[in-house]
């Protein structure tokens, strides 16, 4: 009796950990998207594809961030097919250009003076080079990252992929799908690789 | 003088928190926070801080007699009677039977404008956020109501259906994910700790200390912008730097998140107008 109720107490402890959704209050999509709808009624030409939510945002958001395997699986496969890599298969650039992309956080704001160049913002969430002290820590130190992967050229190729689309290597990942966005270039993608991989870089100094 | 003061404490706050080596860095770190607290403790006083300049004027506006009907908005009724103001901001938003509506005080101040004053709120609307030359009314009453709150705690009135509809609703935005970064308001603000850049980030999807001082902290005296922001600023402002458009100002869809957010911050002190970088 005592192991059924303690196997009954696991199932419930085992299905109620992935739906961590679970714990919200409970409230129709269609009734969230008309307060959503509420606050951004009039948006200007070119613009409701970010009121909106693509497939990935829906499901990353309805799950918190951690959606159950099958949707893992999904996300996963719809992103890696969506990575577009630079036809000469280069893929590091000039790390002193894409250090300017690491301490760029202006681009796409609606206080942006119209072609303002976007950068990648790096620094807002990660530590890189060693001689910067003002960095984010909502993503992991990349203090040598270069370095610590023998610099070696299928991890670069993987580099790219991850901040062209950072879903393609982790579903729900809280990092923007740069290159999917269209917020970065091919070229500033390239570059900021060559900041993470480059030996000269002061990320693997 | 007085702004004199505030900025040379200012400057010498910023030189602590950039300063340091790279292995001094976490001693510097702590050192820059204790020096920002003390900082903060000695500009949060009411003789020193320009946000109660808006809660004068706030209060002028509250007495003003104007509109079609040539009366003050001390009639309105911010749901503890008309002409209450001692802990009203305290439990809002909350559901008004008159209006059928879930509304924080912004909008409660405009549904006033409107029907009791026969105000046409556009200009009012155009000048919801102040800049130099341009004051702003709602601001300033803003400041004015909240500041009478103070010493009270948030109530989140959260009884009637409508009132748990907006809550619920608020959280499921604050979770919402979207435009060109993915970023939702717990890409920032779900974790204890962490900062962007040097910028330390309150963690505010679930109740505890950093909500409750974070909700019990605005409407502020920004002086990076010389001016009293209030939260429809603040969501301004996330909703910028997330990448969406403009967000509507006192629409249904802040007051959401406002209401998500004061639920987080049930129990917290509020001292308004408090005075932030």
């Amino acid at each position: 009796m005592k192991s059924k109720l303690c196997i009954a107490a696991l199932l419930v402890a085992f299905t109620s950990l992935p739906a961590f959704a679970q714990q919200s209050a409970k409230i129709d999509p269609a009734v969230v998207e008309r307060y959503v709808k509420s606050a951004f009624p009039k948006v200007p030409e070119g613009w409701q594809s970010r009121v909106d939510q693509d497939e990935t945002q829906r499901v990353c958001t309805q799950y918190h961030n951690e959606p159950p395997k099958a949707e893992f699986d999904k996300i996963l496969a719809r992103e890696k097919a969506a990575v577009v890599y630079p036809a000469d298969g280069k893929v590091i650039g000039n790390w002193k250009e894409g250090q300017k992309v690491a301490q760029n956080g202006r681009g796409g704001q609606f206080s942006d003076p119209p072609g303002t160049v976007s950068g990648g913002n790096c620094y807002g969430c990660h530590q890189l080079s060693g001689t910067e002290v003002s960095f984010g820590t909502l993503g992991p130190s990349l203090r040598s990252y270069g370095k610590d992967r023998k610099f070696d050229p299928a991890e670069a190729k993987l580099t790219y992929a991850k901040i062209y689309n950072s879903n393609s290597v982790l579903p729900c990942s809280n990092m923007p799908r740069f290159g999917y966005h269209k917020v970065l270039t091919e070229q500033q993608i390239k570059d900021a690789v060559a900041y993470l991989f480059d030996p000269e870089s002061p990320v693997n100094k | 003088m007085k702004t004199a003061n505030i900025f040379s404490a200012l400057a010498v706050a910023i030189m602590l928190t950039a300063g340091g080596g790279v292995a001094a860095q976490n001693a510097t770190e702590v050192d820059a926070e204790k020096e920002l607290e003390r900082y903060r403790a000695m500009i949060n006083d009411p003789m020193a801080n320009p946000g109660y300049l808006a809660v004068d004027r706030g209060e002028a506006l509250w007495e003003l007699k104007r509109g079609t009907k040539n009366v003050s908005l001390q009639g309105c009724d911010l749901g503890e009677g008309p002409g209450k103001l001692e802990g009203a901001y305290a439990r809002l938003p909350r559901y008004f039977k008159d209006a059928d509506r879930v509304m924080d005080l912004e909008q409660r101040l405009l549904w006033c404008m409107e029907h009791q004053q026969g105000l046409d709120t556009a200009d009012v609307i155009k000048r919801r956020f102040s800049g130099p030359g341009r004051a702003s009314d709602m601001e300033d009453l803003v400041a004015f109501i909240a500041n009478k709150s103070n010493g009270m705690k948030f109530e989140p009135q959260l009884k009637h259906p409508k009132e748990q509809e907006v809550a619920a609703a608020g959280e499921a935005m604050f979770f919402r994910r979207s435009a060109i970064m993915d970023f939702s308001c717990a890409t920032c603000h779900a974790e204890e700790g962490k900062r962007i850049r040097l910028q330390g980030l309150p963690e505010l999807f679930k109740p505890g200390e950093q909500a409750r001082q974070t909700m019990g902290s605005w409407p502020t005296y920004r002086v990076s912008q010389s001016a009293l922001r209030t939260m429809q600023h603040r969501l301004w402002d996330c909703y910028r730097q997330m990448r969406m458009p403009v967000p509507e100002y006192a629409s249904d869809g802040i007051t959401a998140l406002t209401m998500y957010l004061t639920k987080s911050a049930a129990g917290g002190e509020i001292n308004v107008p408090s005075i932030k970088r």
